[in-house]
């Protein structure tokens, strides 16, 4: 895990005074609040509904136990006792005091943390696969190429007021477990002839205007990955629209240009930069390598005794295969049924700590999914891993079952939204629950967004629900065929919405149809492709 | 009728202006008429609130109910944690807000 050096320590401990100051003036009238916004908003510090809200940044997703116990004892000693996991894979607060706002951030910068650019026009927390380091099917491990990536962008004056936020991905997978299409740039990290580099897609997002990121170079050597990544930036810096927030986005931009004249013009100031020196030396990335090491896990061929059901439901689902043979990442569903999903309280955060530090080499993730990952797990732990999930509700057997919803926190907590999310990802989980249904119906990922923005994904879902607000009452559009992986689509309208009981009885009528019309081995995306939406619209409008 | 809610500068908690300070129950709130702009302007900068601003809402035999449910979230808390709510004993509180 990278570590901070003594100039990385002393910036975050600068940025701390500087905010201390800052909110001091305010809570003194010397700035006014257009004056404070941009500056809390540096740091991650919203006004959100019912508190001031503090979003704070996971690189990568990547924690260590002790920062995940600074995690928890922030949400005790400054919140009321739980965080929200998110689906840029950080940690928000819903409760804060303006007035306690600098302490935590001192608080987080004695465990190498901070929210340093999780808002505002900036490049914004990097995501990366949560298996990254332990998936069996990676060509390397792309936190390293995301971590210089965050080191470049961090206080990078040119990019620091951008036309709008700006969101990086790195995988280096052929599985896409990271919605690397659907950012702003996703990086593959690939092998070629034994020599790996990165693949561009630019150009990706969800929001009001959902687009694919078409790929733009195949191969970037790595050792100007930096140098491409700048030049993307300066064509959007230079060209991105300023005048409206809504076509400020990057993919508006490719889109408008077209992918060829884009990455024609990206070409252009790539071949000026190439000379210009920007590129730190291989020996840097090397150097953020040696953070990222492989720990050292001995090879076993044991079996584990699976005679418990719950326990072999759990491992069939909640565990994925590691690259040491005997191994396995396991996740840790924060998704129980009825549950809020992604929030876990104080006491569930040190109990993950706990476990990581004892059975997963001190480190955890955090998933896009809104779960979190012990990445390292010797099979022979997993029974006693299981047992104390359990007892803290935190071993629903449920990934990428319909039950493992990816839900925005809405109306409930987000001054943006039109509508809940929240209560509506609960009722499915517990409809499914009842019914049995959840296990058969296999792999089905489901998605809700509160507002257009679509914090919930719901584009990518397989199936995808968006609350709008109609003359003043929640209403729930129905989407179908969308998906975040290597098999990226964005899901379509079916059709007029429903209101809060009637959207759960569609989700069971479209998988009840589903259920019927599949053939061997399909998951519910495959059906919708084969057949198409019409037998679903007749199903649920008649 | 008009009321003026807006959130503490301090803590952030949601507040509802009563005529003469500002309180965290809804149902203190007071019509405010035409004069939601200048009282907002002198609370603002007395550091008393933070983006204040004027909403429709109904005086019934039950209390102050905001026209919005955006502003009933506001007022009650989130509907999917009856804990964190202003009224924590009572289970049905959300029920108030749709």
């Amino acid at each position: 895990m990278y570590r901070y050096d003594q100039y990385d320590q002393a910036m975050v401990d600068a940025r701390v005074e500087e905010f201390r100051d800052q909110a001091q003036r305010r809570l003194e009238g010397k700035l006014t609040e257009d004056q404070f916004k941009p500056l809390r908003l540096m740091n991650g510090l919203y006004l959100q509904l019912h508190a001031y809200m503090l979003r704070v940044a996971v690189p990568y997703g990547t924690l260590s136990s002790t920062q995940m116990r600074a995690l928890a004892d922030i949400a005790e000693k400054y919140d009321r006792g739980y965080g929200h996991f998110t689906t840029r894979q950080n940690i928000q607060y819903n409760w804060i005091k303006l007035e306690d706002a600098a302490d935590i951030l001192a608080d987080l910068a004695t465990v190498e943390m901070h929210a340093i650019q999780t808002s505002g026009n900036c490049i914004r927390n990097i995501s990366s696969d949560h298996f990254a380091g332990a998936a069996a099917d990676e060509v390397a491990d792309p936190r390293p190429y995301a971590e210089l990536l965050r080191q470049w962008s961090s206080f990078h004056p040119e990019f620091s007021y951008l036309p709008r936020k700006f969101k990086f991905c790195v995988i280096a997978s052929e599985t896409d477990r990271a919605a690397m299409r659907l950012h702003d740039i996703g990086i593959r990290i690939v092998e070629r002839d034994g020599e790996l580099g990165a693949q561009f897609y630019v150009g990706g997002g969800m929001g009001r205007t959902p687009m694919i990121a078409p790929m733009i170079r195949d191969f970037v050597p790595l050792d100007q990955l930096v140098t491409y990544a700048e030049a993307c930036l300066r064509v959007y810096n230079r060209h991105g629209r300023r005048d409206n927030k809504y076509k400020a986005r990057i993919k508006i931009l490719v889109h408008e240009l077209g992918a060829e004249e884009y990455t024609r013009q990206v070409g252009e100031e790539f071949a000026h930069l190439l000379d210009q020196g920007i590129e730190p030396p291989l020996a840097e990335l090397e150097r953020i390598k040696g953070y990222f090491g492989d720990p050292d896990l001995p090879e076993t061929g044991e079996e584990i005794d699976r005679s418990d059901p719950d326990f072999a439901l759990w491992v069939e689902r909640n565990t994925h295969p590691h690259k040491v043979p005997g191994h396995v990442a396991a996740v840790i569903s924060l998704k129980p049924v009825g549950g809020i999903p992604g929030d876990a309280t104080a006491e569930q955060m040190r109990l993950m700590a706990d476990l990581a530090e004892r059975y997963s080499h001190d480190e955890l993730r955090v998933m896009h999914t809104q779960n979190i990952v012990l990445p390292h797990v010797a099979e022979a732990d997993l029974a006693a891993i299981w047992k104390k999930l359990a007892e803290a509700g935190l071993a629903a057997p449920n990934l990428d079952t319909v039950e493992d919803i990816i839900a925005c926190p809405g109306l409930d907590y987000c001054s943006l939204a039109n509508a809940r999310s929240i209560p509506v990802a609960q009722k499915i989980s517990e409809r499914f629950a009842a019914t049995g249904k959840t296990g058969e119906l296999g792999q089905l990922k489901l998605k809700i967004s509160g507002c257009i923005n679509a914090c919930g994904h719901h584009h990518a879902g397989h199936i995808g629900i968006l609350g709008v607000d109609r003359k003043g009452v929640e209403n729930y559009q129905l989407l179908l065929g969308g998906s975040e992986a290597e098999d990226c689509s964005l899901g379509k309208i079916t059709g007029p919405g429903f209101d809060e009981a009637g959207v759960v009885d569609a989700i069971e009528t479209v998988t009840d149809l589903y259920l019927r019309e599949r053939t061997d081995g399909e998951r519910f995306l495959d059906t919708y492709r084969r057949i198409g939406m019409e037998p679903f619209k007749e199903a649920l409008y008649g | 009728m008009i009321i003026l809610t807006g959130n503490d500068l301090k803590t952030g908690a949601v507040v509802w202006w009563t005529g003469r300070a500002w309180s965290l129950q809804v149902d203190d709130a007071v019509d405010v008429g035409d004069q939601a702009d200048a009282i907002a302007r002198s609370e603002e900068a007395a550091r008393h609130v933070n983006v204040p601003y004027a909403i429709e809402a109904e005086q019934t035999a039950d209390g102050v109910r905001p026209a919005h449910i955006k502003d009933r979230v506001r007022a009650l808390g989130p509907t999917v944690r009856p804990d964190l709510t202003l009224k924590p004993a009572d289970p049905e509180a959300g029920n108030w807000v749709i």
